[in-house]
């Protein structure tokens, strides 16, 4: 098995589209999974009775095999990003919604105490100290959800898109191994390269966390 | 003035945190409640910026009923100081302190300067404000804490055991600094220990709490002292309730004695006539070793000059004026007669007004050990 580098340079526009739009419907799942998964947590954290159920609906969800997802989207919303981003959104919130409610949990309660005390009204108290302090437990999931979106858009293949992911259909159907690999080390780059990406933005966004004790 | 009429509080689970409190803490003043734990005094401070709601009663501060107020304007109005500090771990020093002036809405930079500002009123460092609580030490969180109650200089401060948390030797400077800051600014200050010791050297007033939520007794720390009103009351005092009386009193204008000439015992002088030992002169010659000596000032205590008293060698209290130079010294027998007279002066002088101190007792029905069942008694907040 030998790559074709020239196939390779012949094809680095293609190679680049693909890579962004697989990036592209990734990124787009993990954001809106986000927006749905934060009001669900809050929501899940503050009324004990819901909790069981949201996160048990994630977890069935998430049992759902990739493929069947996008079949049964089909009907929906037909052979578009719309089924691909729909699909991966709903991975996405096992992962997400179980982290932002665990961080919004490990929150202490002296803070969020003393935000009340203070006179900060209950979306203040949220907003200012409940998700930042959260942040870093949301931030692991978030960095999860990434890198389990950029490996699981290649599936939407079977639906006519799927970004990288056809790379290997088209390798496969022609029993031509470069693309293939090519598809496979690209996919691998996108998740580092995103995954380090988040580090970055956590460390930035968590001052705190970086000083050290006092001397 | 925080005025408690009849405020009962009963928790969802059935117990009694306060039973039929009816209490005014004098404005200006620093009203320390103290009792063992689960006494209520913890919930009575947090009903008054309604983090914890009464059952029934009132609650007045400076003649406002508080349930008739907004709760979040009314704790922004209201400096709180919490067990542990409770300080933001996200927040640097100064955005902490900030907290409440940018909740009114001062804007970020009139804030800040703010709490520049308050970060020397409370002895920290300018350059502590850049840093994140988790690298400052105990004291200086408890600090910083202080400080963020003050921000938006509220006339009724709630210290909820802020000092619970730090060693003896950091206790004893915040408790000083809080006395200093209390000269300064004259605020109201609710201030909750189980700390005895604290609250004499605190307290302004004391009311003491019973396990049910019932006070038993609010006075004077010095009435207290001499008249508990009852064996709870004098047993939670401790053993040492006569001692701890003495520590009020001050040495003041006990006659002070030229130091003796001869003896066995000669009092070192330094520069300045600042006493500086006890040397033995029968010890032989040379500087010898020199006993330490602790001396007085006119505002130091009676119990101070005692323990003194039992350590010097000869029995004699060494005394100074403001600068620490040698003023006299006064004899053991001397501080012995003044602290038997001081403490049942002191005695007399708390029976002599016999202040009707609020007791669950006062208020009919005389005894309610049964968990009231009248319906009327609940939802009394409007």
């Amino acid at each position: 098995m030998t790559v074709e580098w020239d196939w390779i340079a012949d094809h680095t526009g293609e190679l680049t589209a693909l890579s962004v739009s697989h990036l592209q419907a990734a990124l787009t799942a993990v954001l809106l999974g986000l927006l749905i998964s934060l009001p669900l947590a809050v929501l899940a954290h503050r009324v004990r009775q819901l909790r069981g159920p949201l996160l048990g609906i994630a977890n069935v969800l998430f049992t759902i095999p990739s493929i069947a997802i996008f079949v049964l989207l089909l009907p929906v919303s037909g052979l578009t990003r719309t089924t691909t981003v729909t699909g991966l959104t709903v991975y996405t919130l096992v992962v997400l919604l179980r982290n932002t409610v665990d961080g919004l949990d490990a929150v202490p309660a002296k803070a969020r105490e003393a935000a009340k005390a203070m006179g900060a009204r209950p979306l203040r108290t949220l907003l200012t100290v409940e998700l930042p302090l959260a942040l870093p437990v949301i931030m692991a999931g978030v960095r999860i959800a990434t890198v389990m979106s950029i490996s699981l858009v290649s599936v939407a293949t079977y639906i006519g898109d799927g970004g990288l992911g056809q790379l290997f259909t088209d390798g496969f159907q022609r029993n031509f191994p470069t693309p293939v690999l090519a598809g496979v080390v690209l996919t691998l780059l996108l998740a580092l390269v995103a995954d380090a990406l988040l580090v970055a933005v956590e460390y930035v966004l968590t001052p705190w966390n970086r000083k050290g004790r006092r001397a | 003035m925080i005025e408690f009429r009849a405020v009962h509080k009963r928790f969802a689970n059935g117990t009694t945190a306060v039973h039929d409190l009816t209490l005014s803490m004098p404005a200006g003043g620093i009203t320390v409640l103290v009792g063992s734990s689960g006494c209520g005094k913890t919930t009575t401070l947090r009903m008054i910026n309604r983090m914890v709601e009464p059952t029934s009663g009132t609650i007045h501060v400076d003649g406002r009923d508080i349930c008739s107020q907004d709760a979040a304007l009314l704790r922004r109005s209201i400096g709180y100081v919490i067990q542990q500090s409770g300080l933001f771990p996200h927040r640097t020093v100064l955005d902490n302190i900030a907290t409440v002036p940018l909740l009114l809405g001062w804007g970020r930079r009139k804030a800040r300067t703010r709490a520049a500002e308050l970060l020397e009123t409370v002895g920290l460092a300018h350059d502590a404000g850049k840093r994140y609580p988790h690298q400052l030490s105990g004291g200086q969180q408890q600090r910083v804490g202080v400080a963020r109650a003050l921000a938006a200089d509220p006339p009724v401060l709630l210290m909820d055991e802020p000092f619970g948390a730090v060693d003896p030797v950091v206790r004893t400077q915040l408790q000083d600094e809080l006395l200093r800051l209390q000269k300064e600014l004259d605020k109201t200050i609710v201030f909750v220990t189980h700390d005895i010791a604290e609250a004499i050297r605190l307290g302004d007033r004391i009311a003491v709490f019973r396990t049910g939520g019932r006070l038993v007794q609010c006075a004077t720390p010095a009435e207290l002292l001499a008249r508990p009103a009852d064996p709870f009351v004098a047993d939670f005092l401790g053993a040492e309730r006569g001692l701890m009386l003495l520590s009020l009193i001050p040495l003041g204008d006990l006659p002070r004695r030229p130091v003796p000439e001869g003896g066995r015992w000669e009092l070192v002088l330094g520069p300045g006539r600042r006493p500086k030992g006890w040397r033995d002169r029968s010890a032989g010659d040379g500087d010898g070793a020199l006993l330490p000596v602790r001396p007085l000032r006119d505002g130091d205590s009676l119990l101070s000059a005692l323990n003194e008293s039992v350590g010097s060698p000869c029995g004699l209290v060494v005394r100074v004026d403001t600068e620490g130079a040698l003023t006299g010294v006064t004899s053991r027998e001397e501080v012995h007669d003044r602290a038997g007279t001081a403490h049942a002066s002191a005695a007399r002088a708390a029976s002599a007004p016999p202040e009707p101190a609020p007791r669950a007792g006062d208020h009919p029905p005389v005894a309610d050990p049964a968990p009231a069942s009248a319906p009327g008694t609940t939802g009394g907040a409007p």
